[in-house]
């Protein structure tokens, strides 16, 4: 599950991680409030104000219809109160929202942390995920922040580093020194940044991260160590321990289909294809799809309809499949093995009969535990449904579909 | 004899008492598989599915002898199941439970280096040798007996393939689902080594999907030891887009690494004979046994 930096950073401050501080602002009143504040508190006539979707790219994406980017530093009321005008409720395109872009419900509006003082100011990166060969949780860092890690590690991989936290003696003192002196860092800045690592790895493993990315981690020109903006995936599967972060969940980031599957208990993503799938399991449901487009077709979606296909899940996985006018062809591919094939394939012809008015060929294949007898029963219902029993046979109606 | 498990192992089932444990366990007692007992904490000293039921796996491996474990208990007390199996000493763990956290897995792994212990799984459909011994909650029907080995990431893709090598005219030794976590016990490369040492196993499909690196770790590692024996090998995901998860939480492709593409590259580079479409499994083992497995016996059943 994805957070917003709003999110995020409230959640670190709890684990007494240094964040740039500020206020989510769902209006344009409430920006004007939270800029105010920002001044008194901080001393400063300079703010920012940061669209908040969950994809990256923000700084450099631009507002559709205003032509605005998406994070903006500003030196007055006027101006922030402009800005906000500009980007709440606009429509944010950046290199990881693909065309369609992502609507502004919140924005940001934040500290600035580039002020002068005494030192150098210096951005870095540092992220905590799991290195799944080594089964054990990795911090990596760079001296080059700010900029897309991909292409650190594409043209100077050398300037990545790699700590590796032990499993049950945790992430040691010497190791996060290690990673402030790595940094170049010295004096205080070191001290605020041994600090910084420490408490940022209670964080992720306290709130049971997947991946938590401090993309700039920043050196202020007081040797504070600040996270300037900051990444947070959870894992879906510790939520159960986090009422409260299951709570944080903002369903207007997600397919609106995608949340409607998820209330039927169907696994369900969205893609861009002309022929619909339905399948029990993950694995034979991405092998589905690659039949799919070997066949001729593109894949319309992902959906696991899990180990209990019937009547209901299938009439549900319909309706899901069937909102997407793209769709050309449906597939349903179910191995039954506890589950009967002939029990789906009455699932199939009720759910079929409910909705009524299916004008685009549906394929069913259904192999396994009774497989024959689920292949008479559609063939003998009259419905405008096509049966197979073999894979290859269902790629080759597939491909009779689209062609 | 096969691999993992065979009509002498003696299978005890953590969770027994439950719904799925319950289920699972009277279809592996039908099948033939020797349950001797389950566990579940607090009913120790009943009776379930006409075995004894204990309050600790320590227990029922004193009273029963049980050598393999079967854990069906729900996600958030999964972890210390397979942590108490692996301290009373089993051998072989199979861990069936979905949607364990990611840091569990983590401590598990953890607890279970220089232990005697094998685990197989977490979230997958568990294990398999064909008419002998069924520790998993796949269709037994569907692995005829034979002597082609099956590793996968994925349980209905299994029983698929194991079908389409059954209607090839072969049979499975055994069938190993290793399960589609970031973090899992047996990897890939494990059965597949397991496989290639195992005198009742003369080819071995080998099913992978996008995230992760174990299918190229396996591809290399079968390279480098010759390839002693024939591999059938697809990935699935070719068609899923990047960031996404599919299903299994380790399905995601995270970098240029983990692509179906790359991995099918890498194992095409190894020897692996990789097919693009899930539906010639079947096909390719047999083209492969008709000209590599000469001394293969082929029957309806594929049996020998």
């Amino acid at each position: 599950m994805n957070l917003h930096e709003y999110q995020a950073k409230e959640l670190l401050k709890k684990y007494n991680v240094p964040v740039q501080e500020g206020f989510a602002c769902g209006s344009v009143h409430e920006v004007e409030e939270a800029y105010r504040q920002i001044k008194t508190q901080f001393g400063s006539s300079f703010a920012v104000i940061k669209a908040q979707i969950h994809a990256g790219g923000r700084g450099k994406g631009k507002i559709k219809e205003t032509g605005v980017n998406g994070v903006k530093v500003a030196k007055s009321l006027e101006e922030i109160s402009d800005y906000a005008k500009k980007i709440l409720g606009g429509t944010l395109v950046t290199v990881q929202t693909g065309a369609a872009g992502r609507v502004v419900h919140k924005v940001f509006v934040a500290q600035d942390m580039y002020y002068e003082g005494s030192s150098d100011r210096k951005e870095f990166y540092l992220s905590i995920l799991l290195d799944r060969a080594r089964g054990q949780n990795v911090i990596m860092y760079s001296t080059e922040g700010g900029v897309n890690i991909e292409d650190v590690a594409h043209n100077t991989p050398e300037k990545i580093f790699k700590e590796w936290v032990h499993p049950s003696d945790g992430l040691q003192a010497f190791q996060a020194r290690k990673i402030a002196f790595n940094l170049g860092l010295t004096g205080n800045a070191f001290k605020n940044c041994v600090k910084f690592v420490t408490n940022l790895y209670n964080a992720y493993l306290g709130l049971d991260c997947s991946m938590l990315e401090i993309n700039p981690l920043f050196k202020a020109a007081d040797d504070r160590i600040v996270a300037v903006d900051c990444k947070m995936n959870l894992d879906e599967n510790a939520l159960m321990r986090h009422a409260d972060l299951s709570a944080m969940r903002d369903v207007t980031e997600e397919d609106p289909t995608e949340v409607e599957a998820g209330q039927y208990n169907l696994n369900f993503v969205k893609l861009d294809g002309n022929v619909g799938c339905m399948v029990n399991g993950a694995g034979l449901a991405m092998a589905t799809m690659d039949m799919i487009k070997l066949s001729g077709g593109e894949p319309a979606n992902f959906l696991d309809v899990g180990g209990t296909a019937n009547a209901q899940t299938v009439e549900a996985g319909f309706k899901i499949i069937l909102k997407d006018a793209n769709v050309k062809a449906i597939l349903i591919n179910i191995f039954g093995g506890i589950v009967r094939c002939d029990r789906v394939a009455q699932g199939v012809i009720d759910a079929y009969n409910n909705l009524g008015n299916i004008s685009i060929p549906i394929i069913v294949r259904l192999q396994g535990t009774n497989a024959e007898e689920a292949k008479k029963l559609i063939d003998e219902s009259g419905l405008k449904v096509q049966s197979a029993i073999l894979l290859s046979e269902a790629a080759e109606l597939v491909k009779k579909a689209v062609a | 004899m096969s691999i993992l498990v065979n009509k002498n192992s003696k299978i005890l089932v953590q969770g027994f008492t439950g719904t799925e444990g319950s289920f699972h366990s009277s279809q592996m007692i039908e099948y033939g598989t020797n349950v001797a007992g389950g566990v579940t904490p607090g009913k120790g000293g009943h009776t379930h599915l006409e075995r004894p039921v204990f309050n600790t796996v320590a227990d029922c491996v004193k009273q029963t002898g049980a050598d393999v474990s079967i854990i069906f208990v729900p996600p958030a007390f999964a972890a210390d199941a397979i942590m108490e199996s692996a301290e009373a000493g089993i051998g072989l763990i199979v861990c069936i439970t979905e949607g364990i956290p990611t840091q569990d897995m983590v401590q598990v792994k953890n607890y279970l280096q220089g232990k005697n212990t094998r685990l197989v799984g977490p979230n997958c459909p568990g294990v398999i040798t064909a008419g002998e011994c069924k520790v998993g909650i796949m269709p037994g029907f569907v692995f005829k007996p034979g002597r082609i080995g099956i590793v996968s990431k994925s349980g209905t893709l299994t029983y698929e393939a194991a079908d389409q090598v059954a209607k090839a005219g072969l049979g499975i030794s055994t069938a190993v689902g290793i399960g589609g976590d970031p973090v899992i016990g047996t990897t890939t490369k494990d059965a597949i080594e397991l496989f290639m040492n195992d005198d009742n196993t003369d080819g071995i499909v080998m099913i992978g999907e996008i995230g992760g690196g174990m299918e190229a770790e396996a591809a290399r590692w079968i390279k480098e030891n010759k390839n002693k024996k024939p591999v059938v090998g697809f990935i699935a995901g070719q068609t899923a887009p990047p960031g996404r998860r599919m299903g299994h939480a380790g399905a995601i492709i995270g970098g240029a690494d983990d692509t179906a593409a790359a991995k099918m590259k890498i194992m095409n580079e190894c020897g692996i004979r990789v097919v693009q479409s899930p539906a010639d499994i079947g096909k390719m083992m047999s083209e492969v046994a008709e000209k590599e497995l000469k001394s293969l016996q082929r029957s309806p059943f594929g049996q020998n």
